[in-house]
């Protein structure tokens, strides 16, 4: 008992238990969702074919894919495929999950990372320009390219920037097929482009808004007037000592941001052609293959809450408050 | 992307409706707001009635693609439909998806999320862990799921949404509640044997209801992008019903020709969303009690 104890309080421990706790519940949803679909995974696989089965047929059919046995056994037996790295296999593309995914979350990871840091780019000077003047013409400007971010859809921006740059300067290299980095950087950097600013354009709203928050609050704090006092120079003081204080809830809003990214990317994905994770989900979902869709929205799950885990650990690790507690 | 109005549990002081009101006209970008989102409100009522200058879906061969005249506002499309009546529809449709789904959710989230920061033990344990299953989703991601698996039609897509944003909801008023049941009032109402869901109903939701109108306003922008996101996507409300978001996907490949048929589903997209954040903006700077008399 005070083991359990020691292990529920303790400060590294305590999130890890609880993201496991919420991984289980991620795998039942999932599977409660697959079994919402009408039908099974038999007549999902054979279409109109399915309504020519005969009761035997449709029996033996059910038994070979275990769908006669009690739910619990059924979520058990797939858990445990899972476990063993048996995500299912897509008919269509005669390749296992486990194989789509090693080639589509290198696409959609690439992507997030030059999304994340054109972001940062943007949202942080702008929110600290915002900042340093509140209610100023600067502050307005500030606000209105968040808002604008906030508000302008990415699959509205994605495909009006399309269509001007390819109709003007005749530039689409999302017309050609994909090339993976490896194969050739340049054109892959280059199909990287667009995307990365349309979703780096929309993320940087919410880290605009954060930045300016924390600044305004971090600025009206007693150290700041007293490095003020002591003779900082403003650069320094805007740097060192304003903007490294108002990090934290920066760094929680980047993390938060570059999990939604690891599956969020989907329209964008779509629009530019790039094979990415995102992208699989909405082919799996127009193709009807339920259990792709189930295990690559699973795995996407699964990376959200570890990206999650660690943005709190970090955090844990960085800032000596919490690291206290 | 979803963003969680910060909530001010030390100082809950009550605010009255008409208070209410007068702290928003204050605010500029409340105003805007409350202009823009009263605009599109009225093409709403338009399209509800069969008011509009044609039937969205009525196809006139002899007039494709017509630019903007004094006939056509907003000109028409590759099935000689009139845009502005499209749009119009548009705007009708995802505000009523965007209205039930955020419905659905406050009402879910909020009683979920009361009962948890009331009641603690056991009901805060499901609530808090069905929580943090949903939030493990890409918000998009979930919707999309969700909408492959029911029939689609409006209602479900709404449903879909709904899901998305239920734990939003629970996470807004879970926190304020915990604090609020420690204050003299309601421990009061608890020593003087009240029932707890009397309480509930009569002293603590009362106090959250500021939160709660601020986090409705950010929720349906979000809820109007989801939709017009999974309708791009071809997973919205089926076709011929007019959506903005198919309609964009829909002026794609016509946008050289006939520009107006994107320029319009587009600007009316983000200016109905722009009007939804800008309320929300003016409504959390004037009625959260920490941003009041702060600039």
């Amino acid at each position: 008992m005070n083991l359990v104890r020691a292990v529920a309080s303790h400060r590294v421990l305590r999130p890890i238990i609880s993201a496991l706790g919420t991984l289980l519940g991620v795998a039942v949803f999932v599977f409660v969702m697959l079994r919402a679909i009408p039908g099974n995974q038999i007549t999902a696989g054979l279409g109109t074919e399915a309504a020519a089965l005969t009761p035997a047929q449709q029996a033996a059919l059910e038994a070979y894919y275990g769908l006669d046995k009690p739910l619990v056994t059924q979520f058990f037996s797939w858990l445990g495929n899972i476990f063993t790295g048996n995500l299912g296999f897509s008919s269509r593309a005669q390749q296992s999950v486990l194989e789509l995914t090693a080639q589509s979350l290198p696409v959609t990871l690439e992507l997030a990372v030059f999304s994340i840091v054109l972001a940062l780019l943007i949202g942080i000077p702008l929110g600290m320009l915002s900042a340093s003047r509140p209610d100023s013409p600067r502050d307005a400007f500030g606000q209105a390219v968040g808002l604008m971010g906030l508000s302008i859809p990415s699959f509205l921006l994605a495909t009006a920037l399309l269509a001007i740059l390819s109709a003007t300067v005749r530039f689409n290299p999302n017309g050609q097929a994909f090339a993976y980095f490896s194969e050739d950087p340049l054109l892959n950097l280059q199909q990287m482009l667009l995307p990365s600013l349309v979703l780096g354009f929309g993320i940087a709203a919410p880290i605009m808004r954060t930045t300016r928050t924390a600044v305004l609050e971090v600025r009206g704090q007693d150290f700041i007037r007293t490095a003020r006092a002591k003779g900082v120079g403003p650069r320094r003081l805007q740097v060192r000592h304003v903007l490294k204080n108002a990090l934290v809830p920066i760094v929680t809003m980047t993390g938060l941001q570059f999990g939604y990214l690891l599956g969020g990317a989907v329209v964008v994905e779509q629009i530019f052609s790039l094979p990415g994770i995102g992208r699989q989900v909405l082919l799996g979902i127009q193709q009807k293959e339920y259990a792709l869709v189930q295990s690559t929205v699973l795995l996407i799950a699964l990376a959200f809450v570890v990206v999650n885990l660690l943005t709190d650990l970090l955090y844990r690790i960085i800032d000596p408050r919490v690291r206290a507690e | 992307m979803t963003e969680i109005s910060e909530s001010a549990p030390a100082s809950l002081a009550g605010v009255q409706s008409g208070q209410r009101l007068r702290l928003l006209l204050k605010s500029r970008s409340g105003v805007a707001g409350l202009v823009l989102v009263g605009l599109l409100a009225i093409l709403c009522v338009l399209a509800a009635f069969g008011l509009l200058p044609y039937d969205p879906l009525a196809q006139a061969p002899q007039q494709r693609l017509l630019p903007p005249s004094a006939a056509h506002w907003f000109g028409t499309d590759q099935f000689g439909r009139d845009v502005f009546s499209r749009v119009a529809a548009g705007v009708a449709s995802s505000a009523l998806i965007a209205v039930v789904a955020v419905a659905f959710a406050t009402v879910v989230g909020t009683l979920a999320g009361v009962s948890a920061g009331f009641f603690r033990g056991v009901s805060d344990a499901v609530v808090s862990g069905v929580t943090n299953v949903l939030f493990a989703f890409p918000p998009l991601l979930l919707a999309l799921s969700l909408a492959s698996v029911f029939d689609r039609n409006w209602f479900t897509i709404a449903v879909a949404i709904a899901i998305v944003y239920v734990p939003i909801f629970i996470r807004v008023t879970r926190g304020p509640v915990l604090s609020l049941r420690e204050i003299d009032f309601v421990r009061a109402a608890v020593s003087s044997g009240q029932r707890r869901a009397a309480i509930m109903f009569r002293h603590v939701l009362p106090n959250i209801t500021s939160i709660l109108i601020v986090q409705v306003t950010l929720s349906l922008s979000w809820a109007v992008l989801t939709e017009a996101s999974l309708s791009f996507l071809g997973l919205g409300t089926p076709p011929p019903a007019p959506s903005l978001g198919s309609m964009i996907y829909e002026a794609r490949t016509l946008v050289y020709i006939a520009p107006w048929t994107m320029v319009a589903p587009g600007v009316i997209v983000v200016l109905f969303v722009v009007g939804l954040n800008l309320l929300g903006d003016g409504l959390r700077d004037s009625l959260d009690p920490r941003n009041r008399g702060r600039k």
